[in-house]
């Protein structure tokens, strides 16, 4: 079982020259990986015997002001250890390689990324929107989102500002 | 024809592949056929369009995203507590199982314990709609496959569960009992009771569903050998829950990684071991939520024993006051709800 700090002094050993950064967030640090290094580092995580993250639990995308962040929560069976890595990733060309070859379970949790929050993962299988229409134009979950008033002559409904909500 | 095929060959697979491989044989022009929006019990609304080869499945491709309702947007614009509502209605089968797993996660957020009486009536509400989800599974799918008897059987015995809850919480599917730091009100008066009278109750019922369904030869033969998942392919998809364990992996975050203290009861892990096949076949997935249900109902009895010694406190005692100072910091917690792993 090894700590985030012991992890990320792994992935600094087999990885030289790449800058990992082990962001002491409480009540979980977060290990910062560039996305230039994101497949071999997650390949080492997963293939080594010493750390064998063979399960990936959760893969979520979040929207800062700066930038986009892919966020992945990782976890090995073997050892019963967790970690959990942070992408970043550019607005003005919100690209990443996949690592749906490495965790097949990624590749279902990479098309919702894409579809809410416009991340494009390179060499995905697969790469539909998957909880929107094909042609939804948009991705919700962004913070510059604007609903569109109809699709396909479907009137939506309003989104009233939060202060305007009553008892409803 | 594939089901008829199925019932005539019975588990020998070897007769199958041969019957398959003349099927092959005569295989000609694919025809795509949508399955859906509506699934035919419309359990979950799923659209999946099958390509098929005359009796043939060859390729299925799901459709999901009916009934996305964004909540993530919609808790962006909530205070904390507001969310738990929400949070209910992510799977209305097991309400309790998804505010706890929430709870949990802002607790160790904001760095909150409490009370063993609280855990424990926590963990008790939480089994019950552990079983209640899984009736609902193992009733619908006997449904699927023509089975209409053990479902309304299932469905009555699912009534009690939501009475109960019912006269808990004033609602019979979406509780919002579960708080942030505790639980919205206090256990009603003469509630303990009933819940024992639910176990004596529920616990002949079991054999009996197994004589009806589980060990039904009809039923056998349809989902034995049918649909088997390796457990190497079930961990590297991220399956959770009774069909990962329906694959053989001992894996239960109620044992792994203890919340709510778990770990002081007295409970099993129920794995697939392919009784009726091979590991990892549908009928393991089935067999693996009976098993649960069993173990569940053992849990409930020990929380009601530790509820009626430990005294009584106020189950409010450690909600925050306010959420206007909330800590900077990020987790990801996971439960077993009663579908598998879920996470906030």
């Amino acid at each position: 079982m090894l700590a985030p700090a012991e992890i990320t002094e792994y992935l600094r050993s087999a990885h030289s020259g790449a800058e990992f950064i082990l962001e002491e967030t409480v009540p979980e640090a977060v290990i910062r990986v560039p996305s230039g290094i994101l497949c071999e580092a997650a390949r080492t995580l997963r293939d080594d015997p010493r750390l064998r993250f063979d399960c990936l639990m959760c893969l979520s995308a979040v929207d800062r002001p700066e930038e986009l962040q892919a966020v992945y929560h990782l976890y090995s069976m073997e050892h019963d250890h967790s970690c959990a890595l942070r992408c970043c990733i550019p607005k003005d060309n919100p690209e990443i390689p996949t690592v749906s070859d490495i965790w097949p379970a990624a590749e279902w949790h990479e098309r919702e990324a894409f579809d809410m929050m416009g991340i494009r993962f390179t060499g995905h299988p697969d790469p539909r929107r998957i909880l929107c229409a094909d042609d939804w134009e948009g991705h919700p979950l962004r913070r510059d989102y604007q609903p569109p008033s109809e699709f396909h002559g479907i009137p939506l409904t309003t989104i009233l500002p939060p202060e305007s909500e009553t008892s409803s | 024809m594939k089901r008829d095929l199925n019932i005539q060959l019975g588990p020998s697979s070897e007769k199958l592949e041969r019957a398959l491989a003349d099927v092959e044989d005569v295989h000609g022009e694919r025809m795509v056929l949508q399955m859906g929006p509506q699934h035919p019990a419309t359990h979950g609304v799923l659209r999946v369009e099958l390509e098929t080869d005359g009796e043939l499945v060859v390729k299925a491709t799901p459709h999901i995203g009916y009934l996305h309702r964004c909540f993530e947007k919609v808790a962006e614009n909530m205070t904390w507590p507001q969310v738990v509502p929400y949070v209910d209605r992510l799977d209305y089968l097991s309400s309790m199982n998804n505010a706890l797993g929430f709870a949990l996660s802002c607790e160790k957020i904001f760095g909150i314990e409490v009370s063993e009486r609280v855990q424990t009536i926590r963990v008790l509400v939480a089994e019950l709609n552990r079983i209640a989800s899984h009736l609902v599974a193992i009733g619908t799918y006997g449904l699927d496959i023509g089975a209409w008897t053990p479902f309304l059987l299932l469905f009555q015995q699912r009534e009690h569960i939501i009475d109960l809850f019912d006269e808990l919480s004033g609602s019979r599917l979406l509780y919002n009992y579960i708080w942030i730091g505790g639980l919205a009100h206090d256990l009603p008066e003469g509630w303990l009771p009933k819940v024992r009278a639910f176990i004596s109750y529920m616990q002949p019922k079991i054999p009996e569903l197994n004589q009806i369904l589980s060990f039904n030869k009809i039923f056998i033969e349809r989902t034995g050998k049918v649909a088997i998942l390796s457990p190497e392919l079930a961990v590297q998809y991220g399956v959770t829950g009774p069909n990962l364990r329906g694959s053989g992996v001992l894996w239960d975050l109620r044992k792994m990684q203890p919340y709510s203290g778990y770990e002081t009861y007295d409970f099993e892990i129920p794995v697939g071991r392919g009784e009726f096949g091979a590991v990892g076949e549908c009928l393991d997935r089935y067999i693996v939520r009976i098993r649960e249900m069993e173990q569940s109902l053992h849990i409930i009895e020990q929380a009601v024993e530790r509820l009626e010694r430990l005294p009584g406190d106020d189950v409010r005692a450690a909600v925050p006051k306010t959420f206007s100072k909330v800590p900077v910091g990020e987790t990801y917690f996971r439960t077993e709800s009663a579908k598998g792993e879920l996470g906030f």
